[in-house]
């Protein structure tokens, strides 16, 4: 069965998504990075669609979905790398991806996970910094 | 107005979704759309070739390249043939589904097209046409 590769980088899963989606497929995707979320331990994800031409309803509810299950696991998922024509058609076709928090690359992306981990574990009574 | 080309492709299956996303774009390329515009006419077609699988049972999609004197269009109509829809205005609302989608298809799909109309009949089938012009 064809599948999107989920990479474990440190804390972190990353997933790029070269292909053009077919709804099984984003559907199988939402499953496996839940359950590798869950078996990794794994405290970000970091989805990259920058080579996708189109979001529609369903990819993004895709999105949605991924970032609300991760949350439930203790884990962030941050999307990145939106072309904006693609930012504008999502607005315009309703979806304005509540609580997905997105940043324009995958480094940004990585960042934002590290200080979000961060702030947890400092006020975990970790070392301030 | 001239209708410069035409074309039928079937709507089946999943996989059917995607191809529709690449001929259309290949036909907004071709034409000189700009690439918002682009996103936004295959956007819209991926929503309304969703809508023909999972209410519709399957159905056509019929491109259309189309001459209005300074300006050129590209018109998209899908149709097919199953239950229909009883109330279109209802249908139409954000929000409201009969499947488990968002309920976002047909009025984001509107919301993208430059023009939209929609004719169903509930046991005649849904027909709904979509033009994009630049």
């Amino acid at each position: 069965m064809e599948r999107i590769p989920i990479l474990k980088m440190g804390d972190c899963l990353l997933v790029t998504i070269q292909v053009d989606m077919h709804d099984r497929l984003a559907t199988t995707l939402q499953d496996d990075l839940t359950e590798r979320i869950a078996r990794t331990n794994a405290k970000g994800v970091v989805i990259d669609i920058s080579a996708l031409e189109i979001v529609d309803s369903f990819i993004g509810r895709m999105l949605a979905n991924i970032a609300a299950m991760s949350r439930v696991l203790d884990a962030r998922t941050v999307v990145v790398g939106m072309q904006p024509a693609v930012a504008i058609t999502l607005v315009e076709l309703g979806l304005s991806l509540p609580g997905v928090s997105t940043a324009l690359n995958v480094e940004k992306g990585m960042a934002l996970i590290g200080r979000a981990l961060g702030k947890a574990q400092g006020t975990n009574g970790g070392p301030e910094t | 107005m001239a209708v410069l080309r035409r074309e039928t492709r079937p709507i089946s299956g999943q996989q059917d979704v995607v191809a529709v996303r690449q001929v259309v774009r290949e036909w907004a390329v071709s034409m000189g759309f700009s690439l918002v515009d682009q996103t936004k006419v295959i956007t819209a077609a991926s929503e309304l070739a969703r809508n023909v699988i999972v209410y519709g049972g399957g159905g056509t999609l019929s491109l259309e390249a189309l001459n209005d004197g300074s300006r050129r269009g590209l018109r998209l109509a899908f149709e097919d043939q199953g239950p229909g829809i009883a109330d279109v205005e209802t249908a139409l609302r954000d929000g409201y589904t009969t499947g488990n989608g968002l309920g976002l298809g047909l009025g984001g799909a509107k919301r993208l097209s430059n023009e939209f109309q929609i004719h169903s009949q509930p046991g005649e089938g849904t027909r709904v046409v979509i033009t994009r012009w630049r």
